[in-house]
């Protein structure tokens, strides 16, 4: 266990370690922040039927950085262990390779959390200075951050099978990148084709991250979608783990 | 301490290493020869559990380095060829994860640390990122890396590639004082490293070992066991034609520096036979100017063995 943690502190620290940890967090926050601002002033100017948290999780200006920071967040998990070559002194250490694999994945959901943490004084700074809740319940608060979590680790995972498959990290975020807006746009074809049949479109809202997240953001904790993500993050780790272990036999 | 039988590793298409057998013993400290790509890198890295031979079995200290890899690696030291380091971190930072890594226990890291860092004079960069360090100093990182956790077994690939000749002495001075503890096997291309540091050594040619003895034993074995050089004014004389008739001497080649002659004579190894080129000259009268024995050295070994197996061998 204690080798799994020194791996794992590894991980978090080399985030914030290089450019890119940084710069994701400016370019997230800096579109959440903006986000947020367009909703409430948007919400200034008519009588809306959503809260303000509902309408932050649900709108372009969530998904578009959304889908952008995965690839970002995982491309150097593996790549860049196999470029640098950092990976022969790492696995002469008498360390397991399942012990790399989660402690980079967890490595990089710790980053994602810490993340979206600051979204949360959002929230705190609106109740401040308008004097109100912003007209919603804890159990949609609960819901929204937990289909983030969900499907952050889903699209992690996805990340993490990118990263192992190359020694490119430019490679390895273009694969990424094309995985996730594909998982995302399955959701988005209900909405697209008319013509679908109604099983094929029931089919697509559960998998839809949209549907998932309109309904958690409600306050609805449907357990569905929570048996769906994590059975997939588990699938996706699994073969990231097997990708892992076939570079001994692909060198 | 390593113990290789039948070792084959073949990559997509070719034979990197076949049916190497060979054993080193604690406390030895094994030199590992071979031109480059005779898969020195490949057996090393195999012993070090990085990747899977494609038969044959290697163990150490008596675990198999497939089936109980994790065994084996903790009580290996391992640098690799180019030294790979995380360039984002510090260097006392990165000997801290490496100690914890390795399983060195939690209130012995920062002694274990503060040591290999004295040892291997890593003191006055301890705080610099080591994406800033020279090469040599990278060097001694790894090496350092290499002992954090004292394994039984260190395993070194071409530690001094790269160093000027002051840290090229450094390093062999470490590595003689650490053969005192460890088992290690060291490939290099500096052969006068391998005759001051190393017990044995083994000279790899093209995936197959060719020669495993001592240094001394390996001098004694090659043709050409040595010489002597002599220049020498001969007047009317030949010369070459009267040092032929020396018993011993095999062969003798000639070259003129302006009137001295130099000779050079291939002599039968364990013999010297400068006392009687001395007297032979005194009574041909001619007049010397060197008159020396030129040592095999484990270069000619090598030359000799990975050379000659070059024309042998069908490719």
């Amino acid at each position: 266990m204690r080798k799994f943690y020194t791996l794992l502190a590894r991980e978090v620290r080399g985030y914030f370690h290089s450019p890119i940890g940084y710069i994701v967090v400016v370019f997230f926050l800096l579109v959440t922040g903006v986000n947020y601002y367009f909703q409430i002033s948007f919400m200034n100017q008519r009588p809306a039927s959503y809260s303000v948290q509902e309408a932050f999780f649900n709108n372009v200006f969530f998904w578009l950085p959304f889908i952008l920071i995965f690839p970002l967040i995982t491309m150097r998990l593996f790549a860049e262990e196999f470029k640098l070559g950092t990976i022969e002194p790492l696995m002469t250490a008498p360390v397991r390779d399942l012990q790399v694999v989660l402690a980079k994945f967890v490595g990089a959901l710790v980053f994602y959390i810490a993340l979206w943490l600051p979204t949360l004084l959002y929230f705190a700074i609106f109740q401040k200075i308008t004097q109100q809740p912003a007209a919603n319940s804890a159990g949609a608060y609960c819901g929204s951050y937990l289909m983030v979590l969900l499907l952050g680790m889903f699209y992690l995972s996805v990340g993490c099978l990118a990263s192992v498959l190359t020694k490119n990290q430019i490679v390895a975020a273009i694969i990424s990148f094309c995985a996730i807006t594909l998982l995302f746009f399955l959701g988005l074809i209900q909405y697209i084709l008319l013509d679908v049949s109604g099983g094929m479109r029931d089919w697509l809202g559960y998998v839809s991250a949209i549907e998932h997240m309109a309904t958690y953001s409600r306050g609805i904790i449907d357990t569905r979608p929570v048996v769906l993500y994590l059975s997939m993050t588990a699938l996706m780790l699994a073969l990231t783990y097997q990708a892992f272990q076939s570079r001994k036999w692909r060198l | 301490m390593i113990k290789v039988e039948n070792l084959t590793k073949r990559y997509a298409g070719q034979t990197a290493i076949r049916d190497l057998n060979f054993e080193v013993g604690q406390g030895e400290i094994m030199g590992f020869l071979g031109p480059n790509g005779a898969g020195k890198t490949t057996t090393m890295r195999i012993l070090a559990g990085f990747m899977p031979a494609t038969s044959g079995r290697a163990s150490i200290a008596g675990f198999d380095v497939f089936e109980q890899s994790l065994q084996a690696r903790s009580r290996l030291g391992y640098m690799s060829e180019n030294v790979p380091l995380y360039n984002d971190m510090r260097v006392t930072e990165y000997l801290d994860y490496r100690a914890a890594l390795k399983g060195v226990p939690h209130r012995r890291v920062a002694e274990r640390v503060g040591d290999v860092k004295e040892l291997c004079g890593l003191r006055e960069v301890e705080r610099k990122l080591i994406g800033a360090l020279s090469k040599g100093y990278r060097q001694r990182v790894g090496l350092a890396d290499a002992l954090v956790n004292e394994p039984e077994l260190l395993i070194l690939d071409e530690p001094t590639i790269g160093l000027d000749p002051n840290q090229i002495r450094q390093v062999r001075e470490l590595i003689k004082n650490l053969g005192r503890q460890h088992t290690i096997l060291l490939s290099t291309h500096i052969l006068p490293e391998v005759e001051m540091t190393c017990s044995r050594v083994i000279i790899i040619h093209k995936g197959r070992i060719e020669a495993c003895d001592t240094p001394d034993n390996l001098l004694g074995q090659i043709r050409q066991a040595g010489g002597v050089v002599v220049e020498a004014k001969t007047g009317k004389d030949d010369g070459a034609e009267e040092l032929k008739k020396i018993s011993g001497v095999r062969e003798v080649t000639t070259d003129q520096d302006d009137d001295w002659k130099i000779f050079s004579l291939r002599v039968e190894s364990g013999l010297d036979v400068r006392e009687e080129i001395f007297r032979l000259a005194a009574a041909r009268k001619w007049t010397l100017r060197e008159l020396s024995q030129r040592r095999a050295t484990l270069e000619d070994v090598f030359v000799e063995i990975t050379h000659s197996d070059q024309t042998e061998m069908p490719t």
